[in-house]
């Protein structure tokens, strides 16, 4: 049966996530998760089952989690650090910008429940922060992966990379988007689907979404290109120029606030290359977010497929 | 070397490290004398690591969590031959490797520190990996009396009590002052050693400025199988220059072409004391 993108429910990608940490953990003793009580949380009950020695606990406690992972890291054991995403980069911003960024110790950091993933939990749970704080930081590569693959490859890529890594994704189980030829490349975003009126540029959970709206827009005789641009920094800035010269409109959509992540990395793109075309940054607003689910939340703020099809249409006519 | 071999090098370390950061015009001051005494047991006598075997992974490893001492530990590793001490003309210059808190681009430094709170989380990773690799090098980080009001310190000291890490020492330089005044009168941190003996380590109280008395500690690490061990070393901010000890102005500040010749000249009086 021929793929395709979409139709397919899989996995949470923190399942996968986990899934693959144990493998690779079973490859390799010294791969080791540590936790902050959030073995439960990142799905790591199998890992500790499967590799006691291999998990560290350090309790509620992320500035240790990842100051003992670049101690760790820098006796050359593989070392993800696993906490909710809300928690690790703004408690422990500090430790990854000095103790692992800066000391260039490479360690993985896994931002587990990322976005607005824990929903009605409320902003304290949230990271619509993340990926702006982190791109300010050097020497670290942002990964947001959209499906269980890109999660998969983005966990055993990070294995084998030499400098620090933050993944980060939710916990919602997510529809396939790449079909069994898909190569992935940390940096070099994907094309999901082909088109020429609009391009959504998307990154993580929000792919999905973006690529039911481009099938509701091409109902109207429109056609669009869907890009998950999995890696938000290093940014596949080629993959944006080409879009912005191959279409009438672009947009980017993230889980995330609208201010310094993948929505204004693409614009100073788009404006140091001269380009200009109708374009807008489709996230979280500047405000706390309402109550809701994760899917109430973003269908709020027009992340959704119908919220995404209007923004296009609205973009292609004005 | 004998104890008063390693007094002359003490007093070697302070003349030099004032000579740096009289020439770079920056420089913590203050700490950097006194700890130097604690860096000159430590590199001479206790840790199993050299140029030569920096990259060994069986090294034992000194992290500076207080890295705003930077210049003791630049003065100590030139004179261990990490790098040759004409290096330090260039200190806080344009372009230098010699930043003025401790880099990895600098041979001989483990970790990047100078935010406080740090040294001691990297230490338990480093300690929880020899644990788990069964090897037996150990672990030594410094952190300033000040720095302890730093919340991730005491995370880290519920985690090496939780694992046993007997092969991971901190140790205090307690000169009692930090940048605004006393540190009893800016955050009170006492009573230390009973906090850290709560919170599940060994605690030895030493002078210091007392080699033999320090040697004789460090040399009885681990205090207690199974217990991470923690030296409360009692020292002077700005040890060895009469107008600078116990003067929290010192703590990043640099002496004037008089103070520093006046510097100089006690310290020279020191080394003949000895000497003769």
């Amino acid at each position: 049966m021929r793929f395709e993108a979409g139709s397919e429910l899989g996995k949470a990608n923190l399942e996968v996530f986990s899934e693959t940490l144990l493998s690779l953990a079973r490859q390799d003793r010294n791969v080791l998760a540590v936790t902050s009580d959030s073995r439960g949380s990142g799905k790591l009950v199998p890992f500790a089952a499967g590799v006691p020695d291999q998990i560290v606990e350090v309790g509620i406690a992320e500035q240790n989690l990842v100051g003992i992972s670049a101690g760790l890291a820098s006796t050359g054991k593989i070392v993800y650090a696993v906490s909710p995403a809300s928690f690790l980069t703004a408690r422990a911003l500090e430790q990854i910008k000095n103790d692992v960024c800066y000391s260039d110790q490479p360690v993985k950091l896994i931002g587990i429940s990322a976005g607005v993933s824990y929903g009605a939990l409320g902003s304290t749970h949230h990271s619509t922060h993340d990926l702006a704080a982190l791109r300010a930081v050097n020497n670290i590569v942002i990964i947001v992966p959209a499906d269980n693959f890109e999660t998969a490859e983005a966990v055993k890529a990070a294995a084998t990379m030499p400098h620090p890594v933050y993944i980060r994704f939710g916990k919602r189980p997510m529809y396939h988007l790449h079909g069994p030829d898909t190569e992935f490349e940390v940096g070099k975003s994907i094309i999901i689907r082909e088109g020429t009126d609009v391009t959504f540029v998307a990154t993580g959970e929000t792919v999905y979404h973006a690529l039911m709206a481009s099938k509701a827009i091409e109902q109207k005789g429109l056609t669009c290109r869907v890009i998950s641009m999995h890696t938000v920094k290093p940014l596949d800035a080629e993959a944006v120029l080409r879009a912005a010269r191959d279409s009438r409109a672009l947009i980017t959509v993230e889980e995330h606030s609208v201010s310094g992540g993948l929505g204004e990395a693409c614009a100073a793109v788009l404006a140091q290359a001269g380009l200009s075309l109708p374009f807008r940054i489709v996230g979280l607003p500047d405000e706390y977010t309402i109550t809701g689910s994760q899917v109430e939340i973003l269908n709020h703020y027009g992340i959704s497929a119908q919220g995404l099809a209007e923004t296009a249409g609205a973009l292609l006519n004005s | 070397m004998t104890d008063d071999e390693l007094r002359i090098k003490s007093i070697h370390y302070r003349k030099n490290l004032l000579k740096y950061i009289k020439k770079a015009n920056a420089g913590h001051t203050g700490g950097s004398l006194s700890c130097v005494d604690i860096l000159n047991v430590l590199y001479n006598r206790i840790l199993n690591v050299s140029p030569e075997t920096f990259a060994d992974p069986g090294r034992d490893r000194y992290v500076q969590s207080k890295g705003h001492s930077v210049e003791a530990l630049y003065v100590v590793l030139a004179d261990k031959g990490f790098f040759p001490e004409s290096e330090l003309e260039t200190l806080c210059r344009y372009r230098s490797d010699y930043v003025g808190h401790p880099t990895r681009k600098v041979n001989g430094v483990e970790q990047n520190t100078g935010a406080l709170g740090h040294g001691l989380a990297f230490g338990v990773g480093v300690a929880l990996s020899a644990k788990k690799d069964d090897a037996d090098y150990k672990v030594y980080t410094l952190l300033g009396d000040g720095e302890l009001a730093e919340g991730s310190n005491w995370e880290s000291l519920l985690a090496a009590a939780h694992y046993g890490l007997d092969n991971l020492t901190a140790i205090i330089d307690r000169n009692n002052l930090q940048i605004t005044g006393r540190t009893e009168d800016v955050c009170n941190i006492e009573p230390l050693a009973e906090k850290c003996k709560a919170f599940g380590w060994c605690v030895e109280i030493v002078d210091g400025h007392d080699i033999a008395a320090m040697t004789d500690v460090l040399r009885a690490i681990p205090f207690e199988a199974g217990t991470p061990n923690m030296v409360i070393a009692n020292t002077t901010k700005g040890k060895g220059i009469s107008f600078m000890e116990n003067d929290c102005t010192w703590h990043h500040r640099v002496p004037d072409d008089e103070q520093y010749r006046q510097a100089q000249r006690e310290l020279d009086a020191l080394l003949e004391g000895i000497e003769s």
